[in-house]
């Protein structure tokens, strides 16, 4: 009743709005502001993301009339050598795009453990540049180092292990490996910045309470630094797994698979079936397998590094 | 704690080790480009310094358009995105609808999906209405993938608005939409700096979208364009290093200049595990 909400002065007074529940003109208004990203998002992304899944039901070649054929697509991708290789060389990749740069993270958050933050800004600059760097352009840099005369090799010849050398990137045996190198190498900046910057935010007094109860260097990181760096942890495996399971720049650049698909990797695999091999179905089946790997390997991650209550 | 000098010592030689591990690949590749003869060499310096390559790696590889084009999705995809995500930010963390948690869980469950995901579908989705080849359907295609991320950094920073500022706005009578421009944007500078740096990196960087949805050749960016460069020019290492050079040059001016925002966005965007 307006009213009954007159005021001296002869203007309503304006009911006061609270969060918890809003008028219908004030929700519809608080909508209005959500509205346009979220239509973009399910037009772009949620969308094809159905699409995708119905389209791995179907044996289409993206011109003919479709027919439906259930899981079959599915079958395949875990009978097929070359697509089921694919996925086992991504987690061949997680290893070394998520597991040894988190090691090499967590080495120098141990390193710097306890001191002073001089002259690491300088760092945190170069440490974070691979970064930023295209990936393309990355995987054009390590052809060349892994190049057979190339700056690599010539190192090792250099210091009398010339033996060693080879085409590091065209050997079956080595090209994954190479492969997985770069990531290491794309990585691990990223995880000794999170892990450097979140242990300087540990308190010091837990250091000092764990070196009077006479803990050294190690114990002080396995009991403080690493239960302190446990947000950082969960963040960069997820954010490297990620990386590493959908993988396709970097592929494509440096090896495009080969030699004999010895680096094959889903992301590749999903462009090649679909835009080369007009096998739709096949290529949205493994899309939809990488995907689920994916939420596996995150809600595992997540887990993992949960809060022991 | 006080650590020795010996212990501090150690620990730069570490440092500086890891520093130069990073480096090298950047300090070849210049070498490389630099290189006047075609004899293709390891770390020594070039007998002869030139800057030849750059002028025929620009011009073999049509970096006029290429670049062009980068710049105009990159127009089109980082105000957009920072629109977008800014509207929602506010909308999901401060006026709160019904169903603003689903949505918010919509977003955040973005964050891991990745790209091959969404690109068969995008790509006959988007040639069913003539949007292939087309720089806005590259954009929109972008703008969603960048939306998740977008939208969490924004609600992030509109949730640790004190709550007293947003409510003194509403005594006053203020609109929801002048209660964000007037006091909340203001405040809101260091956020969006961060945001406008990581979309175009981001945006500079992408490859698998413009490879699927941009096949002309005149319209392709220079990301894209560079992939393409690596079939056609695989062996001539100079001009490889050149254009890789070339396409690498603005995102790294841009890092340099905002370092401090690019540093922030990444850290503190994954503070929330």
């Amino acid at each position: 009743m307006a009213l009954l909400n007159l005021r001296a002065d002869g203007r309503t007074a304006k009911p006061r709005p609270s969060t918890r529940s809003l008028s219908p003109r004030r929700h519809f208004g608080a909508i209005a502001f959500v509205a346009p990203a979220l239509l973009i998002y399910l037009a772009f992304s949620i969308w094809p993301a159905f699409n995708t899944l119905y389209y791995s039901m179907l044996d289409w070649d993206g011109l003919n009339a479709a027919e439906w054929v259930g899981f079959e697509n599915y079958a395949k991708v875990f009978t097929e050598p070359e697509l089921f290789n694919s996925i086992l060389h991504s987690l061949v990749l997680v290893f070394f795009f998520a597991v040894l740069p988190i090691g090499l993270g967590l080495l120098l958050a141990g390193l710097l453990m306890g001191s002073g933050t001089r002259g690491l800004s300088a760092f945190r600059v170069i440490y974070f540049l691979p970064q930023v760097i295209p990936l393309v352009a990355v995987g054009i840099a390590w052809r060349w180092l892994y190049a057979e005369n190339g700056p690599l090799n010539e190192f090792l010849e250099t210091i009398g292990l010339g033996a060693l050398a080879a085409p590091w990137l065209a050997g079956t045996d080595t090209a994954l490996i190479a492969l997985g190198l770069v990531g290491t190498w794309g990585m691990s900046g990223l995880c000794m910045m999170l892990f450097v910057s979140g242990a300087q935010k540990i308190d010091s007094s837990l250091y000092e309470a764990a070196a009077m109860d006479g803990a050294g260097p190690i114990r002080r990181f396995v009991s403080v630094t690493l239960p302190g760096l446990r947000g950082e942890i969960s963040i960069a495996a997820v954010i490297t797994t990620i990386a590493a399971l959908s993988s396709f720049d970097l592929v494509y650049v440096t090896t495009s698979g080969g030699p004999e698909s010895a680096t094959t990797v889903p992301g590749l695999l999903v462009y090649r079936l679909a835009f080369t091999y007009e096998r739709i179905g096949h290529a949205a089946a493994l899309a939809i397998v990488l995907t689920v790997l994916i939420l596996i390997f995150v809600s595992v991650i997540r887990r993992l590094t949960k809060e022991k209550a | 704690m006080k650590s020795s000098p010996a212990v501090l010592l150690a620990r730069h030689i570490v440092l500086i080790l890891f520093a130069v591990a990073f480096l090298i690949p950047f300090v070849g590749i210049v070498l490389a480009a630099l290189r006047g003869d075609s004899e293709t060499g390891g770390f020594q310096l070039p007998h002869t310094w030139t800057l030849q390559n750059f002028a025929i790696a620009w011009e073999q590889g049509r970096f006029s358009d290429l670049m062009l084009s980068s710049v105009i999705v990159g127009a089109i995809v980082v105000p957009s995105t920072l629109v977008l995500a800014t509207l929602a930010g506010y909308g999901l963390a401060v006026l709160r609808p019904m169903g603003h948690s689903a949505i918010m869980t919509t977003f955040v469950i973005g964050l891991t999906l990745p790209t091959e995901l969404v690109i068969i579908s995008l790509y006959y989705n988007l040639d069913s209405v003539g949007f292939t080849n087309n720089y806005m359907g590259v954009a929109l295609a972008e703008v969603a993938l960048f939306l998740p991320f977008s939208v969490y950094w924004m609600h992030t920073h509109f949730s640790g608005v004190p709550r007293a500022l947003i409510e003194s706005g509403r005594i006053d009578g203020a609109s929801d939409w002048r209660i964000l421009r007037e006091l909340l944007l203001p405040i809101s500078k260091a956020a969006l700096t961060t945001l406008v740096v990581l979309l175009s990196i981001w945006a500079w960087n992408q490859f698998l979208l413009v490879l699927v949805l941009m096949q002309s050749p005149t319209r392709r960016t220079a990301v894209a364009g560079l992939g393409y460069f690596v079939g056609e020019y695989g062996t001539d290492i100079p001009l490889l290093a050149a254009a890789s050079l070339i396409v690498i040059a603005p995102v790294v001016v841009v890092y340099l200049i905002f370092q401090r925002s690019f540093v922030a966005g990444i850290t503190q965007g994954a503070i929330k595990g």
